[in-house]
């Protein structure tokens, strides 16, 4: 494997951790917005990174290739394009291929040479064309040297480096997309300065997550996954998020709620508390899923072709804060950037720790039910601040 | 064979082992001592009408210690130097010299005590700084509880109903992941079968019958415990399989991995005999091997009837010894249909065994797990069982180094034997134990009352599960399954490389 010799592990660190800004932004008609929002929105956010990191997930983007796979592909090297290249065009039908539009934006420099593709997978092995493409994700990011895909999805993409996250917007020409659910990063890496690969989201197909916080739990999330062929590579704490999303929800068919259940369990004390069958439910989830929990101090927002997915650790150690006005939902690590990106946000509230905040397509976004006693208790406990 | 006893006629060349020293300015003459001293140690010289001492008696139990009122006696090693020679070393000696006098095997009791390296000690735990705040569980949750039972690899819930479509095997809840290893009726004594029984009940956790079969009188506490099947067979019966929450079955133990076990007929009083069905008097001898077990196949069809006759309603487990290719074993006892695995390491303890076996034969809990769980995982095969651990655990931060390197729960034996008076003195295979604890003769056994030592067992649990939590949460974890086979949490200190490999960790600033 080529992980610990990456430049972004040249310290042989177990997982770069992080703080962060987070903000994602989904118009549940399908609408699609520029980008010009959301970069508002974690700029105003600036302090919570450090310039080693920045990412936006962008789902919508690729109307005219709505079928096929959109490999964001990074080179560090030439000989690596050429490999991988070979190697795309052995197991992909590649519809069309270009270099993803740049311009010199401050603070950017060494960029890797970043690509795109629009392919089909060509054989199947009897697998579905998802599983074919995340195994040959895989396979070039575990053993082509220098190169990178980190993104992997349909009609979506991610664009994402080392700088701050606005840095990254300019550079990607982000203006020039539209897109219905956005979600962007800022990074306060702790260890090394940090690589493009590094940056966040995290990506395999069309899932990303963004994420603060630090997952204890990661040696183990880690060792669980690799019983079902997910081998992280990153060091990186939110590549399990990542992985354990497309186990759970993709390969093994949970919702998104019994997902939030498995990521973030509720506590044995409350589910004692629970009806007989609802208890069964959880205490099961709890016995099978247990080495998914991820513990520590975490919050991520989850996106996958129109959906939107807000969730903190379960004694809510990392900041979140939800807002909607009309079909828009907002997630945001502070509040101060929903108000500014959203003068007129009709409601705004702090989920409970463990309680997902999900906006899809097609359903009208808000708070859930138990909103009002939701937001004092969410106060009470937030007690982290990335 | 010549076989003579060195309390017998001819003169024995074992020195003293202690020295016991009563000063006499100190000494009332309660006779308290005497009356203590179950090893024929401790006399009243009538002579002198002082109390005295056979010394060579002495294991240094320290019964006479704790109950002499005025703090008369020490009792000290006794100081017989040797011509100094690191290769035939003075214990090397006086074991050549006991078995000229005897000709018989040498036997001894609890775990090894050679210098064995002990990775424990050697491994390092992880907090949180900065970057993920650690948590105190004093104010807020800690959890421990673990189930032990196969799990499946992937829940099915029905989208609409949400009802669960995949059937769970049995699932046995504990809320500290330590258990009491097995320690048959008739090795130890009833009161403290039952201490072991009503501290797991306290604790929440299970104690292991071991392979002398159950007492009626303990029925009762059936919730809480691990029913063994062994190759003696002892006291196994319908009812037994059905009182208790998990079977498992015996291949070996740590402490003598590959021979049986010998209750000797002394020990097999009435009750013993009752419950072990076998007649009174008569030596308890448990085959090395189950004379139905030859091979992985034997062990599944043992372990199917099993099933069967639990009405598939009780996890199976499966004990072995840790030996050199546990990590194959292993496997093949998972593929096998076991729920559970449970390996006993090198120093393991024991009620009586053969010194040369106890010191010699097996491998350190350490290394067997970790090469047991790593095989699993690569196998793919990890969530089909439970793994728990035993053999010398000693303290909370063993217990929390062994999940983290893979475990799902460990038993103790020793340490929870400590914590009802025994002091490690080795003499448990006389049967003459002073704590009342490893012994069946009834004014024995009366000195451990059931409830005063199931309540020192339970907080020795509660102790540890505390401290347990407190580890937890200066790593930033508050749920027990986060840390379970969680290496990252760990570091080696003194280690080699290959060490380090074999444990799966990375060494100290890595
Ligand atoms: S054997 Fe135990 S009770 Fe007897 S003298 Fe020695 S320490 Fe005291
Ligand atoms: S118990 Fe203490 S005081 Fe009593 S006889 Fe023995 S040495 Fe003397
Ligand atoms: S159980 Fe009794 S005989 Fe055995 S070591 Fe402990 S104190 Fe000594």
């Amino acid at each position: 494997m080529k992980g610990l010799l990456n430049p972004d592990n040249r310290y042989g660190d177990d997982k770069s951790s992080a703080a962060c800004s987070l903000f994602g932004m989904l118009d549940t008609t399908g609408r699609r917005f520029s980008s010009e929002a959301v970069i508002r929105a974690i700029t105003n956010m600036h302090d919570r990174s450090n310039g080693l990191g920045g990412g936006f997930a962008a789902y919508g983007i690729y109307p005219q290739y709505p079928e096929h796979y959109a490999l964001h592909v990074m080179y560090m090297s030439q000989a690596a394009k050429a490999n991988v290249e070979t190697y795309l065009r052995a197991e992909f039908d590649i519809e069309h291929a270009e270099p993803i539009p740049t311009s010199p934006a401050n603070g950017i420099v060494n960029p890797p040479d970043v690509w795109r593709y629009f392919a089909l997978p060509k054989q199947l092995d009897g697998l579905s064309g998802d599983d074919t493409v995340v195994q040959r994700v895989m396979h070039v990011n575990t053993s082509i040297a220098d190169a990178f895909i980190f993104s992997s999805g349909r009609n979506m993409g991610v664009f994402k480096g080392v700088g701050f996250p606005e840095a990254i917007a300019r550079y990607f020409r982000l203006e020039e997309y539209q897109g219905y659910l956005w979600t962007v990063h800022g990074r306060f890496p702790t260890n090394t300065p940090g690589w493009w690969g590094g940056a966040h989201p995290f990506n395999v197909l069309d899932w990303t997550v963004v994420h603060n916080g630090e997952l204890s739990s990661y040696g183990i999330n880690r060792r669980h996954l690799e019983m079902f062929g997910y081998f992280c590579t990153l060091q990186t704490d939110t590549e399990v998020a990542a992985y354990a999303v497309d186990l759970l929800v993709r390969r093994h068919g949970h919702s998104i709620e019994t997902l939030a259940k498995i990521l973030a369990a509720p506590l044995w004390s409350e589910i004692d508390r629970m009806p007989p069958r609802e208890r069964a439910l959880h205490q099961t989830l709890r016995q099978v899923y247990g080495s998914l929990l991820l513990n520590g101090p975490f919050t991520i927002i989850i996106a996958h072709t129109g959906q939107m997915i807000g969730l903190t650790d379960r004694i809510r150690l990392r900041p979140l804060v939800a807002g909607v006005r009309g079909d828009v939902l907002y997630l945001s690590s502070e509040e101060s950037a929903i108000h500014l990106v959203c003068p007129d946000v009709e409601r705004t509230w702090t989920p409970m720790g463990g309680e997902p905040v999900v906006g899809t397509v097609g359903v009208a976004p808000g708070p859930p039910k138990s909103a009002a006693t939701t937001q004092a208790a969410g106060r009470k406990s937030a007690r982290g601040r990335g | 064979m010549i076989v003579t006893s060195h309390n017998g006629h001819t003169k024995s060349y074992l020195k003293p082992r202690f020295r016991v020293d009563i000063v006499d300015e100190r000494c009332i003459r309660c006779g308290c001592c005497v009356e203590q001293c179950s090893f024929d140690s401790m006399y009243f010289d009538t002579q002198y009408q002082r109390i005295g001492s056979t010394d060579e008696n002495c294991v240094a139990c320290h019964r006479c210690v704790v109950f002499c009122p005025t703090q008369a006696i020490t009792i000290h090693q006794m100081s017989i130097e040797y011509k100094h020679n690191d290769h035939w070393r003075p214990d090397v000696i006086e074991d050549i010299t006991r078995q000229s006098e005897t000709g018989g095997v040498l036997i001894t009791g609890m775990g090894s005590d050679k210098p064995w390296t002990c990775y424990w000690d050697k491994l390092c735990l992880n907090a949180s700084q900065v970057t993920n705040p650690s948590i105190d569980p004093l104010r807020e949750p800690m959890e421990l509880r673990t189930f032990l039972g196969r799990k499946p690899d992937r829940l099915e819930i029905d989208p609409r109903t949400m009802e669960m479509k995949t059937t769970m095997g049995p699932q046995v809840r504990i809320e500290t992941p330590i258990m009491f290893s097995a320690m048959s009726y008739g090795a130890v004594s009833l009161n403290v079968h039952e201490a072991l029984a009503r501290a797991a009940s306290l604790a929440g956790t299970l104690y292991n019958t071991g392979e002398g079969g159950l007492h009626p009188k303990l029925f009762k506490y059936g919730p809480h415990t691990i029913v063994q099947v062994a190759s003696g067979r002892f006291g196994v019966h319908p009812a037994y399989l059905d009182v208790g929450r998990i079977v498992e079955i015996k291949i070996g133990q740590g402490a003598k991995p590959g021979i049986g076990g010998h209750l000797p007929g002394e020990k097999v009083s009435a009750t013993v005999a009752t419950t072990r069905m076998i007649p009174q008097g008569t030596d308890a001898l448990s085959p090395a091997p189950q004379h139905d077990i030859y091979s992985i196949e034997d062990l599944s069809q043992l372990i199917h009837a099993l099933k069967e006759a639990t009405n598939y309603t009780k996890p199976i487990s499966v004990k072995i010894a840790a030996v050199h290719n546990s990590a194959a074993i292993a496997s093949g006892i998972a593929r096998a249909g076991a729920d559970m695995i449970a390996i006993d390491g090198i120093r393991g303890s024991t009620g009586a065994a053969p010194k040369s076996i106890r010191d010699n034969v097996g491998i350190p809990i350490e290394m067997a797990l970790a090469s047991v769980d790593a095989r699993l995982r690569a196998e793919g095969i990890r969530n089909q069982v439970s793994l728990v651990v035993a053999g010398g655990f000693r303290t909370s931060a063993d217990v929390v180094k062994a999940i983290a390197l893979g475990a799902d729960a460990v038993y103790i034996g020793t340490a929870a034997l400590i914590s009802i008076g025994c002091t490690v003195c080795q003499a448990c295979y006389t049967g003459r134990c002073a704590w009342g604890i490893t012994t069946t003769d009834d004014k024995l056994t009366k000195r451990q009352n059931p409830e005063i030592a199931a309540e020192r067992m339970a907080n020795l649990l509660h102790s540890w599960s505390h401290e347990i939590k407190e580890m937890l949460g200066a790593m930033g974890i508050n749920s027990i399954e986060s840390l379970r086979g969680n290496r990252l949490h760990l570091r080696g200190v003194g280690l080699t490389r290959a060490e380090a490999d074999i444990l799966g960790v990375r060494l100290a600033g890595e």
